[in-house]
C-alpha cells in the first residue's frame, strides 16, 4: 500500500497569495527596497527560502486572466493549460521581464481528463499567454531566477464576468483536482497555489475598499473551517471584500485539494502574512503543508 | 427576467455581469485592441478616428475621449479592459482606480497608505459611508462640486471622473507601479 502511494503524484502543500500587478512592476523596476514596498517583500522572504527547501516537481497554479488571454470573445469558467510553454503577456505596458513558463502537458492532460470525468466541464487551452495573475505569484515565491524552478500548470478561473463560480464549486473542484493528481502514475511532488485577493475594489466611487477584519477571518476560516467558508455566498465577498475581492474564491480550489478534506491529517501552517496596502489591494499570503 | 442580482444595492459599485458585458462588448474589445503597440500609436494619433472604427455607441466613445471611467463602466466597460486605456496613457492602476473616486492622486494614495477605504457605511446603499452617492465626489473635488450649477449631473460626473484635466493624460510612465 505504502509503496504504491509513494509512486503516485501527490500534493505536498498549498500556497495562497495575492497577485497585485504593481508588485510585479516594483520587482521588475528594482523598487523592492523602497519603504513602500519593503514590508511586502519582507513577508515573502520566508517563502522564497521555503520554496528552495521544499522544491516541488510541478506547480498547479490557480489564477485569473485579466482580459489578457481571454477577451470577451471567449469566457471560460475553468480553463486548464495543457501546453508545453506559456509566454509572459504584454498587458499594455510591455511583457514582464520574467522567464517563459514551462508547462507539464502530460500531467495537465491527465488532470483534464480526470476532472472532466468527475463532472467539472473544463476548457482545455493549448495556446495562451499568461499575465500578472500567474507571473506575480511566481516572482513573489521564487524571486528573479533565470528560469522558474519547475513546470507550471496554469489553471485560469473566470472571476471577471459575473456570475463567477461559487466558493462551494471551487472547493469541490479542488477535491477533484486532488483525486486527479493522485491517480497520475509518477512520483511527483505537486504544489497547488490559489492566488488573487485579498480585499480590494478597483472600480467606482467605492474603489480602494480594504477590510482587514474580513481578510483575517477569511484566513482563519480557510485554515480551520474551509468547508464552512466555502458556503459563503458571492454577495458577502462583494459587500465585505470589494468587487474584486471575489478573486478569493480561487483560494478555495487550492484548499479543497489538501489532504484533510479527503479525511487526512490537518495541514501545518508554515507561514502566514498580511499587509496593507500594495497599490489598491490588501496582500495576504499563507503556506499550508500536508503532514 | 427574474435573474438573481443581489449586488445591485452595493454603493459605488457596478458588477460586471452578463448584461453589462453585453452592453459593453465593443467598448471592451476596443480596449483589448490597445494591447498591441501599433494600435496604441494609431489611437493616440487620432483617438476619434480610431474609435469610429468600432461599433460603439456615441456615449461610449465620448466617455472614452473624456477618460470618464465611471461613465465607461456604467456603459458596460470592465475595469480590466479599461485598464488598457490607462496603460496607453501611461497610468498606473492606482491612478485609474483613484480617478473614479473624485479624489486627487495624492488623496487616494494617502487613503490607501492609511489602510484603505473603510467598509463601514459602505455595505448597502442608503448608509452614510464615503462611497455613497450623496457624498460624491470625494476629497477636494467636493469643493468644486459646490461651484457646479445645481442639478447639472453630467457636469458633476465629468468633474468627478477626471477631476483635474491632464491627470489622466499625465506623462509619468512607471508601468503598473506606484
Amino acid at each position: 500500500m505504502t509503496d504504491k502511494v509513494n509512486k503516485m503524484a501527490h500534493i505536498t502543500a498549498s500556497v495562497y497569495t495575492s497577485h497585485v500587478p504593481a508588485i510585479g512592476a516594483a520587482l521588475d523596476l528594482g523598487k523592492t527596497q523602497e519603504p513602500y514596498w519593503q514590508p511586502v517583500f519582507k513577508g515573502y522572504e520566508f517563502s522564497k527560502q521555503w520554496m528552495q527547501d521544499s522544491k516541488p516537481d510541478v506547480i498547479f497554479l490557480v489564477y485569473n486572466d485579466h482580459a489578457t488571454a481571454f477577451s470577451l470573445d471567449l469566457i471560460p469558467t475553468f480553463a486548464i493549460g495543457t501546453a508545453a510553454s506559456y509566454q509572459p503577456a504584454d498587458e499594455g505596458w510591455g511583457p514582464r521581464p520574467v522567464p517563459v513558463v514551462q508547462g507539464h502537458p502530460e500531467l495537465a492532460a491527465h488532470i483534464a481528463q480526470s476532472v472532466i470525468q468527475q463532472d467539472f466541464d473544463l476548457t482545455i487551452v493549448n495556446k495562451m499567454d499568461v499575465d500578472h495573475g500567474l507571473t506575480v505569484p511566481l516572482s513573489l515565491m521564487c524571486g528573479q531566477p533565470e528560469a522558474w524552478p519547475c513546470p507550471v500548470i496554469p489553471f485560469a478561473v473566470n472571476v471577471v464576468q459575473y456570475p463567477v463560480p461559487s466558493g462551494r464549486r471551487c472547493f469541490h473542484l479542488g477535491q477533484a483536482i486532488r483525486k486527479a493528481v493522485e491517480s497520475f502514475d509518477a512520483d511527483l511532488k505537486v504544489q497547488i497555489w490559489g492566488t488573487g485577493g485579498m480585499s480590494h475594489q478597483l472600480q467606482g466611487p467605492r474603489a480602494g475598499l480594504i477590510n482587514k477584519v474580513f481578510d483575517h477571518e477569511f484566513l482563519d476560516h480557510l485554515i480551520a473551517d474551509p468547508e464552512g467558508l466555502a458556503a459563503m455566498p458571492h454577495i458577502a465577498y462583494v459587500r465585505e471584500a470589494g468587487s474584486e475581492g471575489i478573486e478569493l474564491v480561487m483560494w478555495l480550489i487550492a484548499r479543497g485539494a489538501m489532504a484533510d478534506i479527503a479525511g487526512g491529517a490537518k495541514p501545518k501552517v508554515v507561514h502566514r502574512f498580511y499587509h496593507v496596502p500594495a497599490s489598491n489591494t490588501a496582500v495576504g499570503h499563507l503556506i499550508l503543508e500536508n503532514t | 427576467m427574474s435573474l438573481d442580482k443581489p449586488y445591485l444595492d452595493v454603493p459605488g459599485t457596478t458588477i460586471f455581469d452578463a448584461e453589462q458585458s453585453r452592453k459593453g462588448y465593443h467598448l471592451n474589445q476596443f480596449c483589448m485592441s490597445l494591447m498591441k503597440a501599433a494600435n496604441r500609436d494609431r489611437f493616440k494619433s487620432d483617438e476619434r478616428a480610431y474609435l469610429d472604427e468600432w461599433p460603439m455607441s456615441e456615449a461610449q466613445k465620448q466617455a472614452v475621449l473624456a477618460r470618464d471611467l465611471n461613465r465607461c463602466i456604467a456603459l458596460g466597460g470592465n475595469i480590466y479592459f479599461l485598464a488598457k486605456i490607462g496603460a496607453t496613457d501611461g497610468k498606473s492602476f492606482q491612478q485609474m482606480a483613484g480617478s473614479m473616486t473624485g479624489m486627487s492622486e495624492e488623496e487616494y494614495r494617502a487613503m490607501m497608505l492609511a489602510g484603505g477605504r473603510s467598509v463601514e457605511g459602505n455595505r448597502v446603499v442608503g448608509e452614510d459611508g464615503d462611497a455613497q452617492a450623496h457624498r460624491q465626489p470625494q476629497g477636494q473635488a467636493q469643493q468644486c462640486k459646490d461651484g457646479v450649477i445645481a442639478g447639472s449631473k453630467a457636469t458633476r460626473q465629468s468633474m468627478h471622473a477626471g477631476q483635474t484635466p491632464g491627470l489622466l493624460h499625465g506623462a509619468r510612465n512607471d508601468g503598473q507601479g506606484e
